[in-house]
């Protein structure tokens, strides 16, 4: 600090008189971009985006290297890079809810734009436009390391993928996605919702496993097991059914509760 | 002409627990208001209701007229301060402020602007938020509040973690806002920080307001001081006027305003050496009486 400069007069300012007209809040467009920006502003935030982009590579590279050349088709590269980034994306969609809480950045967001759907909606938009991103980039990578197994490796190559599987990779990224903005928003602890995002999950399909009894409504009530055919993409008209389910149970219930948990929630600085 | 600001009977409980009761008051443009009370009186409740961060039990708050949360572009009109820790520490402050930057469509260079204006240099600007003393917090938070060249600020405790130097200049700051027809309001737990420059004052014990008006008014119903050359005359024409008057200072505190005292002293010729309103320490006592059964009350609790 420099006090030469503070027992100066302070500079003279004047108030502004900008015209009270217009529609309440932001600009939607401008919202979208402080967001997107929030995702990459920080450390923590940087590193992950860079842990993002470095596993897809990584993943594939290591598979190029490792597995059978008859394996090394174009549907094995994405399929194996797909994962680790259902595991990495959703985190960053909950941080970018819980941080409003926990560092009470909120106490600024909301005073900027006091509607906080908006906000809201702003948050999720940016973080599934970063998930589009990342899926372009395992498409991409995807097509480069068959091309490389090919030629490297004698690989497979086969190149079929299909239409269906971009829409069952897209669903599975984008319910992963929201409902990682869900618990954000129930819980609003970047800690807590963390942990209830990683191992709510993991109990439930332990809990269904293990109970003969309930090995029957396992692939309805728990979302990993409803999304396995989707994975394998070979999806049917029961198991979208289960995925509806599953989806209301784990993503769109919790999303609903967390909505009203944040409108009504007060914003605080203690 | 609307106020910059308008309570009306604001309430909130939690609960059994009544947090603010029935609070009124307006904040004038052109003005300075300080929000006096001790901690947990319930002023940043009050804040909070008035930004919509808190849905009041009943009552209403407005400011320029409408409530917060339907003010077009409220950064544009609102500069508001609540906690100025409330950061994220991983950023710099000159991203802190590029953000807001991006939400009111400003261009960059009103960014470097508000750095210069609150005295922050550009290495600092572009230190973590983390690394901040909350002297620094507060003056980017104040920064902050400026940036979308608002013409109502509202303030919550900035002065804390300031250096006599940073309350001054904080002082000034705000007073030329007000000078040139911006309204604050700048609440604080401490009289002395908002005595040197508020013109009105609202303070608040226990979620109720227990005293406001203009400061040069709650000053002189602390009533007059006035001391003579002989005390004793003094004394015995003040009795004989019918003024109440307690001896302080070399002098008298009398209950009653400057002119009664003046006529009461000439009709007697009593030559009075000192004749003025009672100094501020009166605010001051007048502030702890009013409030420190309130704050004993909050602290056993």
């Amino acid at each position: 600090m420099t006090s030469t400069v503070a027992t100066e007069a302070a500079p003279a300012f004047a108030p502004g008189s900008a015209a009270l007209t217009g529609p309440a809040g932001v600009p939607f467009g401008r919202l979208l971009r402080a967001e997107l920006r929030k995702l990459t502003d920080t450390r923590s935030g940087r590193w992950l985006l860079v842990a993002m982009l470095a596993v897809t590579p990584i993943v594939d590279a290591v598979t190029l290297a490792t597995a059978k050349p008859n394996t090394l088709t174009y549907a094995q590269f994405v399929d194996i890079t797909q994962s680790p980034q259902k595991f990495l994306l959703p985190l960053l969609g909950l941080l970018s809810v819980t941080t409003e809480w926990s560092q009470r950045t909120g106490l600024v967001t909301f005073t900027l734009e006091p509607d906080r759907v908006r906000v809201l909606r702003a948050k999720f938009a940016a973080t599934l436009l970063l998930g589009l991103m990342v899926i372009v980039a395992v498409f991409a990578a995807a097509a480069v390391s068959n091309l490389l197994g090919v030629t490297l490796r004698h690989g497979n190559g086969n190149w079929s993928f299909g239409a269906g599987g971009v829409l069952d990779m897209g669903i599975i990224q984008l319910t992963g996605l929201v409902q990682s903005l869900a618990f954000g928003m129930l819980l609003l602890i970047s800690a807590a919702a963390i942990v209830a995002y990683y191992v709510l999950p993991t109990l439930s399909f332990l809990l269904l496993s293990s109970v003969p009894a309930l090995a029957s409504v396992k692939d309805w009530f728990d979302l990993n097991s409803a999304q396995t055919p989707l994975y394998n993409r070979d999806i049917t008209g029961s198991g979208w059914a289960q995925v509806a389910v599953a989806v209301l149970i784990w993503v769109v219930l919790p999303a609903a509760a967390g909505v009203l948990r944040v409108l009504r929630s007060e914003i605080k600085s203690g | 002409m609307t106020a910059a600001i308008e309570v009306e009977d604001l309430s909130k409980s939690y609960g059994e627990h009544q947090a603010v009761t029935g609070v009124s008051f307006r904040v004038e443009q052109g003005s300075v208001t300080g929000f006096l009370g001790p901690n947990g009186a319930g002023k940043s409740t009050t804040l909070r209701m008035l930004v919509g961060f808190t849905t009041p039990t009943t009552g209403r708050a407005e400011v320029l007229g409408v409530p917060f949360r339907r003010l077009p572009e409220p950064g544009r009109h609102v500069g508001v301060l609540l906690d100025a820790s409330a950061q994220h520490p991983g950023r710099t402050g000159r991203e802190v402020l590029t953000l807001a930057a991006i939400v009111l469509g400003l261009d960059r260079r009103r960014v470097d602007a508000m750095i210069d204006l609150v005295g922050l240099t550009g290495a600092e600007a572009d230190r973590r938020v983390g690394g901040y003393s909350l002297g620094m917090r507060q003056r980017l938070g104040v920064a902050h509040a400026l940036l979308g060249e608002p013409r109502l600020l509202i303030l919550d405790e900035p002065a804390n973690g300031l250096d006599p130097a940073g309350i001054r200049w904080m002082r000034s700051l705000l007073r030329g806002f007000a000078d040139r027809g911006g309204a604050v309001l700048l609440s604080s737990h401490l009289l002395r920080e908002i005595e040197a420059i508020a013109d009105d004052l609202v303070v608040i014990g226990r979620g109720r307001v227990l005293a406001k008006g203009a400061k040069q008014e709650l000053l002189t119903a602390g009533g007059t001081f006035a001391r003579a050359a002989d005390e004793r005359r003094l004394a015995g024409a003040l009795a004989d006027a019918g003024l109440s008057a307690d001896p302080s200072e070399g002098g008298f505190l009398v209950h009653a305003s400057a002119e009664q005292v003046a006529a009461a002293t000439a009709a007697a010729g009593v030559v009075l050496l000192e004749l003025r309103a009672a100094d501020s320490d009166r605010l001051e006592e007048l502030f702890l009486q009013l409030t420190a059964d309130h704050a004993r009350e909050e602290t056993a609790r």
